[in-house]
């Protein structure tokens, strides 16, 4: 029997590796990626354009242009005449916001008034545009306490696991989870979809494998593309981007198998309920974005309202970018690691067993 | 010519049936919009809030206690009780809260002597958002409290400058007034580059391209049989998102439908292109659909400038992002859906699109009449 399968296995390997098209396709797309989203995928706010519209012209409205122009968020000046001027800077989206500072300003400083300035924000970039205000913020309040008794103190802020707070070191453990997840959903889902459009799922299924064997014929090599897949990242994490790796190995690969299994489990249950390519396609699409979007990946799981945050309980990218970057970053101990893998196990279990029930009823 | 009309049309046809007649398709232009919108509207928050922190109260005068009450009774963070540092650093790494603040037992000596702040935030920096998002939360809680506190002695006068902050087409600064428009470039993007990713890799591997080879079908009628029925798809999966995100969401919409209209067409011009352009050239639905997955659909969410800011991006990535048009239709649909038709935007944004829908169309004729021979 353990021969029947390891044939099967090898089968199915030759299908996916058999054209260089293909191979290609399982590795050059994860190289892309880790050369590009580690740049990209940053929350930070850097060369944006201030514009500035000073109707001031003190010595006091300059210095505070002055000290804005050195942030890391501002490399760029506008200087904006009149009203008109500052809409079109909006509108056309030449400045991320624009600085107003009213005629009064320098005086009503230097007699330790109120002195107000506006700041207009182009709400269609408001994310980027809240970072900004508040780095703003920063540069305007030390400036301001110059002009106070006592400068406010700053609390003494650590960042635990990330000291500089680096979003790298944010993304590459989280892309061990997200790029698995899409080679190895595709390579179950579509696998038995083409021997179904193509026929050759008939001649398998009167083989005399099993339904239960089949179904690890197909799983097995997309685990192998999940750990394949898995260890390029970890090696372009470690060796290329220099992040220090806090946690046990053997742990996170253990993890990486049991992951693979319940997102086989889905494949393989996604397979089972569609008989064209498009539709495994289609049907693996369905369920990835979703459950990309609410893993904690983009924004944080206890930022989704109920009900949806409980329905997360089900989408294994959830639970395992919190082992994937645990692991990664924290140091987390077997403990931890199980606390958050038992709901990857449960998903295992239910979708395997449907998926087989589904192939048994195909069958009959 | 007219015999040329009537073939596309009859052609167009077959492929709109095998469109209605697939499930799959429907739902991927209907459902699944709905479905990610929902997801964008109310799943995904970039305005954080209902983050837990723990809070370690190691001085127990009364100085301390009030400054403690700063962070109680907001809507954004649940600052939960916890009784040594030790404790807090044990949930902090298990994830069970993002950050925590511990008032040091020499609190109120060291405020009086008008020391450094006596007060240490640790985070989670595993995850950099939020944790900047913790830091500058307890660093505003600190400066409120010390405001009341010179308001009660009344020592020091109220100068000073005062940031008054306004926002313009998004005035609460919601993140979902922007995350919206960008999720219905993302559903363009997977009905135009997706689902065609499979069209013509679907004809040769089930053998039906030898026989339209057989028939007087031209090149050009064949390419616009299959762009013009996914071409009708996604202008009708526009029009739901658009009705959803007007009436069920309550996104403003400043533009005109018209201009909506051209520049989703040009956009579709270019995803459709892609997506028969790798068909084409792959003629394998399996390895379409995944070179279009990453060709099209990962550029589109992470380079497009829907989540993550492109000028943020260094030079190389910021270079790449110009040659995507997704970048264009984002721009252009947080302009029409917040802003209205600015002129300056959606012209230029128009001509980049523009060259890059003719440029995969010309692309993929090419690479179908290098196949026929």
């Amino acid at each position: 029997m353990l021969e029947r399968l390891a044939t099967l296995i090898r089968k199915e390997l030759q299908a996916l590796l058999r054209d260089p098209q293909g191979r290609a396709l399982l590795v050059v797309p994860v190289l892309l990626q880790l050369l590009v989203f580690p740049f990209a995928a940053t929350m930070e706010v850097k060369n944006n354009t201030l514009g500035v519209r000073n109707q001031d012209g003190g010595a006091a409205s300059v210095e505070l242009v002055q000290r804005l122009a050195q942030t890391r968020a501002f490399t760029h000046l506008l200087v904006l005449a009149n009203e008109p001027e500052l809409r079109r800077a909006i509108d056309e989206q030449r400045a991320l916001m624009v600085l107003s500072i009213p005629p009064d300003f320098s005086r009503n400083l230097a007699a330790a008034r109120p002195a107000p300035v506006q700041l207009l924000l182009d709400g269609r970039r408001s994310n980027a545009a809240q970072i900004a205000a508040g780095y703003v913020q920063t540069v305007v309040s030390g400036y301001s306490a110059e002009f106070g008794a006592r400068p406010p103190s700053q609390l003494a802020t650590r960042h635990w696991f990330n000291p500089n707070l680096d979003s790298r070191w944010f993304l590459l453990p989280s892309l061990v989870a997200i790029i698995t997840t899409i080679g190895c959903m595709i390579v179950t889902a579509l696998s038995v979809a083409r021997e179904r459009e193509q026929g050759t799922f008939e001649q398998l299924m009167v083989s005399p494998l099993t339904p239960a064997l089949i179904m690890i014929g197909k799983a097995v090599p997309a685990l192998l593309v999940a750990l394949l897949q898995a260890s390029i990242i970890l090696a372009a994490a470690v060796f290329a981007y220099r992040i220090p790796f806090q946690g046990s190995l053997a742990l996170l690969y253990l993890a990486i198998v049991l992951y693979g299994t319940a997102l086989a489990g889905v494949g393989l249950l996604i397979s089972a309920l569609s008989s064209t390519q498009q539709q495994a396609f289609l049907g693996v699409f369905g369920f990835i974005m979703p459950a990309i979007l609410l893993s904690g990946f983009i924004s944080p799981v206890e930022n989704i309202p109920e009900p949806l945050r409980s329905m997360t309980w089900v989408n294994p990218v959830r639970h395992f970018l919190v082992i994937a970057r645990g692991l990664y970053l924290k140091g987390f101990d077997a403990e931890l690691v199980w606390q958050n893998a038992w709901p990857l196990a449960v998903i295992a279990a239910v979708t395997l067993t449907l998926a087989y029930a589904m192939f048994r009823w195909r069958l009959q | 010519m007219r015999d040329g009309v009537r073939r596309t049309l009859a052609l167009s046809r077959k492929e709109l049936f095998q469109i209605v007649r697939d499930p799959s398709s429907i739902l991927i232009a209907f459902v699944l919009p709905l479905i990610l919108m929902f997801i964008f509207g109310y799943g995904l928050n970039l305005d954080t809030s209902r983050i837990r922190i723990g809070l370690v109260t190691e001085d127990h005068g009364t100085e301390a206690s009030r400054f403690a009450s700063a962070f109680a009774g907001s809507p954004m963070i649940e600052a939960l009780p916890m009784d040594s540092a030790v404790q807090a650093g044990r949930a902090l790494t298990a994830g069970a809260i993002r950050g925590f603040v511990v008032i040091q037992p020499d609190f109120a000596a060291r405020l009086k002597r008008g020391d450094t702040a006596p007060v240490q935030v640790i985070t989670d920096g595993s995850d950099p958002n939020t944790a900047s998002f913790v830091a500058a939360y307890a660093q505003g809680a600190w400066a409120r409290w010390q405001e009341v506190r010179r308001a009660e002695s009344a020592a020091s006068p109220a100068g000073g400058i005062r940031i008054e902050e306004r926002y313009w087409f998004n005035e609460a600064a919601i993140s979902r007034h922007f995350l919206i428009p960008g999720s219905i470039v993302v559903i363009m993007t997977v009905i135009g580059a997706l689902l065609t990713s499979l069209v013509v890799a679907r004809e040769w591997e089930r053998g039906t391209m030898e026989a339209l080879l057989a028939t007087p079908v031209t090149l050009v009628e064949f390419l616009l049989s299959k762009l013009l029925p996914y071409y009708l798809l996604g202008m009708a999966s526009m029009l739901v998102c658009w009705g959803v995100s007007v009436t069920l969401l309550g996104t403003p919409f400043r533009g005109s439908l018209l201009a909506l209209a051209g520049i989703t067409s040009l956009y579709l011009a270019s995803a459709l292109g892609t997506g028969l352009l790798l068909s084409t050239l792959l003629r394998n639905q399996f390895n379409a659909a995944q070179a279009a997955l990453n060709a099209a659909f990962l550029p589109a969410v992470m380079l497009s400038g829907v989540v993550y800011e492109i000028s943020s991006m260094p030079a190389p990535v910021r270079a790449v992002t110009y040659i995507l048009p997704a970048r264009y239709f984002v721009s252009s649909m947080q302009t029409l859906f917040l802003a209205g038709d600015v002129p300056g935007i959606l012209v230029a944004n128009s001509l980049f699109l523009l060259v890059t829908g003719c440029a995969f169309i010309a692309l993929t004729l090419r690479a179908t009449r290098r196949h026929l021979d």
